[in-house]
């Protein structure tokens, strides 16, 4: 290890982290048959990063729906197509907003804190305990929550779209003034179930996968200090958020 | 213990039960799935010269009210025409059968739309009915293209241009927008 350091520098470094991530996805997936006999702890991991997020996902995305609406009024009106505001904020809602702000907070609600707990068993040897009992920290502690992300994640897109829709409605029918049939009917003459829709939770099932398997890599290989648990709740948000946005552009390039 | 496994257990069905009820509703409510509640309807069926951008399940409305939508479009290979089959709610059975039909845009932006306006004929539309009176679609393209051509000579004072040399050039657009723009 210390004879390679020193020349790659940062380049082999990130290679190297990107590898053993990659390392560490196949092993997680080769234990997830055997967690699925731990499967309340994976019941128990959606109740803690699904159900738990479920007040800041419909909270921010009221308050995203509410601002697209607005935003989108006043550069409709410019057009004089305001008509087509129920169109233009479900688009982007369905194909981008809804997972990619889902995604972001989920990082940051829930991918901390399953790196923290990670670490911290870490630290304190739990991990090294349980292999010592024969209970596989993968299939254990892994697995679950890396399950967990990729079920919890779709669905609390659905939340945030929905709670998007409303509060567009919200400001675009009950406060602008729009009319409540032009609103509905513009929407549903030009979005796709298929193309939009399910695209869209394609690409939270997508982003649930990254951003709890670096979630959970964090925890897993963090440094056993405090120091270090605290450096892996960064990189967690760090990481997530960088991936989910460059995957986000290519799974968009694709799905078009 | 065992009372508190139960009761987030009970927490993550009622949030995934949650997730896919919102998922249902943004699928059938909010998409072209919520036109489609295929009613009972009957179909009529009208030629045009020219359809712009109507597009299938596209709206078909009466004095502005949605009656009905668009089922098919297709070319006639024999008359190079397009065939535009509508389906028409069965509540809306009181149709004069000399009613015109015409394709519209709602506003600037907006998807266009099949309008019919009601003739009045005694008898009304049976089932597979054919439209005689139809309009094409508006293209905007042809009405700025007409607009700038009949504009063009309005304006000599164009270098040394002459009239007949912009017209084998068929570029006065270029030239000229600054001074036929009523819009601004």
């Amino acid at each position: 290890m210390s004879s390679v350091r020193r020349p790659p520098s940062m380049i082999g470094d990130a290679l190297a982290q990107v590898g053993a991530c990659g390392l560490f996805l196949l092993q997680v997936l080769a234990a997830v048959p055997k967690s699925l006999r731990h499967f309340r702890e994976t019941v128990r991991q959606i109740w803690f990063t699904g159900a738990m997020s479920l007040v800041i996902i419909m909270t921010c995305g009221l308050f995203v729906g509410m601002v697209l609406g607005l935003q989108l009024y006043y550069v409709l009106s410019i057009f004089g197509g305001t008509a087509a505001l129920g169109t233009v904020v479900s688009l982007s809602l369905y194909r981008e907003l809804g997972p990619v702000v889902t995604a972001l907070l989920f990082a940051g609600r829930a991918g901390t804190s399953i790196t923290a707990e990670i670490g911290l068993m870490r630290a304190t040897d739990q991990l090294a305990a349980m292999e010592m009992m024969a209970v596989d920290p993968l299939a254990y502690v892994a697995a679950p929550r890396f399950l967990a992300g990729i079920v919890a994640m779709p669905l609390l897109a659905c939340v945030f779209n929905a709670l998007g829709i409303f509060g567009a409605h919200l400001v675009g029918v009950s406060w602008l003034g729009l009319d409540n049939g032009t609103f509905w009917s513009n929407m549903t003459s030009s979005v796709d179930v298929w193309k939009d829709v399910v695209n869209g939770v394609w690409k939270s099932v997508a982003f649930g996968a990254v951003v709890s398997l670096i979630a959970v890599y964090q925890g897993y290989t963090t440094p056993p200090t405090s120091e270090g648990v605290a450096y892996a709740t960064t990189r967690t948000v760090v990481f997530s958020s960088i991936v989910v946005l460059a995957l986000d552009f290519v799974m968009t390039a694709f799905l078009m | 213990m065992t009372q508190q496994r139960r009761s987030y257990q009970i927490g993550t069905g009622l949030f995934i039960l949650l997730g896919f009820a919102a998922l249902a509703y943004l699928a059938t409510q909010t998409t072209s799935v919520a036109n489609f509640h295929q009613g009972d309807s009957y179909v009529l069926k009208a030629r045009f010269t020219n359809i712009g951008q109507l597009k299938l399940r596209a709206p078909v409305k009466m004095a502005g009210v949605r009656i009905g939508s668009v089922e098919s479009i297709a070319l006639d290979p024999a008359k190079l025409d397009a065939i535009v089959r509508i389906s028409i709610d069965k509540h809306y059975a009181e149709i004069p059968d000399d009613s015109a039909a015409a394709i519209f845009t709602s506003g600037l932006l907006g998807d266009q739309y099949v309008g019919v306006q009601p003739g009045g004929s005694p008898d009304m539309f049976k089932d597979g009915g054919e439209f005689v009176l139809t309009q094409s679609s508006m293209q905007l393209e042809d009405l700025i293209g007409k607009f700038l051509v009949n504009g063009s000579p309005q304006k000599p004072a164009n270098g040394s241009a002459a009239p007949e040399d912009k017209a084998a050039e068929e570029k006065p657009p270029a030239t000229n927008p600054p001074a036929s723009e009523p819009r601004h």
